[in-house]
């Protein structure tokens, strides 16, 4: 067993004993990123010769006795976390240029934990996308099956995981960008509660709906790593203050006692048949461990695309309001006057899909349109959030599909971006409420492609989500399971 | 149709974007989709429903008035695409 396979708390262990050292475990990802990058596109940047110095750092802090939760471990980043003097593109070219001068409070957090930074990884243009395909510098590939999408916009995040290059990551989830390349690339992923992880320094898309998230190989990882990232922070005004459980303590055998609530409505038409099996084999799984089964109704589910794509695009379009050429990123040098500046360096800095999502959102908030658009939709918001609180009534936990399909074709529905939206009913929901959710692998196709099973619990039970996801692992054998390359 | 060209241009103006006559006919079609589809919401009826811009009630975050240290400048005009040592620099407006 070559040190990439292990998961990230067996590599501790063994760093822990001197059986290891984060140099060998750092070049082992770097020479397992040096196989299969070139395929699998997991990075915008690496920083290999960086990464070794943190390495050798993280060994003399241990022979000093330093204990860091993540000391030694090479984990990777999605390129929406600003990092000091490390590039952050955000898989665009209006930032191709861009070195932050600071660091997100995240990656304050996992530099401190003495976690080894080895680069940051492909996404989808400013997070708008479902494929990844949107990233201006390359784009990630399904570890599982050769010319497949690996999901979005978090792609690079689970593809990474998912083939060994890292042993733990880091995405950000706004409709599902976590939880949906999880599910198709067969890894673990964790929406937190909106407020449970500081999002200073994220480059923002949705402020109402952005969250940071784990990706890992098996759910203890995600444990672990919520150990690192929860907490309040004074530069996000919206972080909570709130005390952070040791999720690591959730994981307790059994789920006897919990009610696991059936969501009628994620069950619907357009669900792929193979993708229904392995869902129900989780709720089975969950039953014979003693949880009792309840069907719980989201009635508003069916408007929660038209929800999503009208509050998450008028607030992008105000957010990317600030990339007009004049502090950083792009800017078009031939314009003669400022106006024509910012319109030239926008028109070429950003992507369609950018593009799209900008002219959407500015329509829906703009003067005659704001009440029948923006306000209509933040009123559906309420009855959406209304039915998650009446669900959770009935149960502490609710089982469903992540994606109604495994992953499909690099190059389908690029040019039909209503069909690609359409492929995100399951997951928005959870951002519009602010609610936790969580992607654990549950099977596999007849295509042998990875299909995901979603929790979603009340907010701040990522404890109660972790544990169900442990118990559902145990049952399917998955954990810790790295794509064949 | 839900939005015409002309004000796919009034809007690509107010959010700054130039777009190529190929580029303005492809996104017309496209948002003109989105907007029908998301007519939807208009089947319910939200009479009296308070919007939520939020995910929790959460008020307003204070934090005291005090004096922390800020970027250097140095570090403030490390990206910009033209500067000059003190300020960023734009073409010339009057």
């Amino acid at each position: 067993m070559q040190p990439y396979e292990l998961t990230m708390a067996q590599a501790l262990v063994k760093l822990d004993a001197g059986e290891l050292s984060s140099r060998e475990l750092t070049q082992s990802c770097l020479d397992r990123i040096e196989k299969v990058d070139s395929d699998i596109h997991s990075f915008i940047t690496l920083d290999g010769e960086a990464a070794l110095l943190q390495a050798d750092q993280a060994d003399q802090k241990r022979k000093e006795g330093d204990n860091g939760k993540l000391l030694g471990i090479p984990l990777g980043l999605k390129d929406l976390l600003c990092t000091r003097n490390l590039r952050t593109t955000c898989g665009s070219n209006i930032l191709s240029n861009f070195i932050p001068p600071y660091d997100a409070t995240v990656v304050e957090s996992i530099k401190k934990e003495g976690g080894v930074i080895l680069g940051k990884l492909t996404m989808d243009e400013f997070a708008m996308g479902s494929t990844s395909e949107t990233c201006s510098f390359g784009v990630p590939e399904n570890p599982w099956k050769k010319g497949y999408v690996a999901g979005g916009s978090s792609g690079g995040s689970a593809t990474s995981v998912a083939s060994g290059e890292c042993f733990v990551t880091l995405g950000s989830d706004t409709g599902g960008s976590i939880r949906q390349p999880a599910s198709l690339c067969g890894v673990v992923g964790l929406k937190p509660t909106y407020g449970r992880v500081s999002r200073y320094g994220l480059v923002a898309y949705a402020s109402s709906l952005d969250q940071i998230g784990p990706f890992s190989r098996d759910v203890a990882d995600s444990a672990l790593m919520m150990n690192v990232i929860s907490g309040y922070d004074r530069r996000d005004s919206t972080s909570v203050n709130r005390e952070v459980p040791d999720y690591s303590q959730a994981l307790v055998e059994g789920v006897k006692g919990l009610k696991v609530g059936v969501p009628r409505e994620y069950f619907g038409e357009g669900l792929d048949p193979e993708v229904r099996t392995i869902v129900e084999n989780g709720i089975r799984i969950l039953q014979e461990q003693g949880a009792e089964i309840v069907e719980v109704s989201l009635p508003h589910t069916e408007y929660c695309i038209a929800v999503y794509y009208l509050i998450a695009p008028a607030e992008a379009s105000s957010n990317l309001a600030r990339y007009d050429g004049v502090a950083y990123g792009y800017r078009e040098k031939e314009a003669e006057t400022l106006l024509e500046m910012y319109k030239e360096s926008r028109s070429v800095g950003f992507g369609a899909e950018v593009k799209r999502r900008i002219l959407i959102g500015t329509y829906a908030l703009s003067s005659g349109y704001y009440d029948a658009y923006y306000k209509k939709a933040s009123q559906v918001r309420t009855l959406i959030l209304g039915d998650f609180n009446r669900a959770f009534e009935q149960c502490d936990v609710l089982i469903s599909p992540v994606v109604p399909t495994p992953a499909w074709k690099k190059g389908e529905n690029v040019d039909d971006p209503l069909s690609l939206y359409l492929s995100d009913i399951l997951t928005v929901s959870a951002n519009l409420a602010g609610i936790p959710g969580m992607s654990v692998p549950g099977g596999f196709s007849s295509e042998g492609l990875p299909v995901g099973i979603q929790l979603q619990g009340p907010h701040f039970r990522e404890d109660t989500l972790l544990r169900v996801a442990y118990n559902i692992e145990k049952g399917t054998g998955l954990g810790g399971k790295l794509a064949s390359l | 149709m839900k939005i015409t060209v002309e004000e796919v241009l009034h809007v690509a103006h107010l959010a700054r974007l130039n777009l190529n006559e190929e580029e303005l006919v492809k996104m017309t079609g496209q948002l003109d989709t989105i907007l029908s589809y998301v007519d939807k919401l208009s089947e319910l009826d939200t009479t009296g429903i308070e919007p939520t811009t939020h995910a929790h009630n959460s008020v307003n975050a204070f934090r005291e008035d005090g004096v922390v240290t800020s970027l250097p400048r140095e570090e403030s005009l490390a990206n910009a695409p033209e500067e000059n040592g003190e300020m960023f620099k734009v073409p010339r407006i009057i």
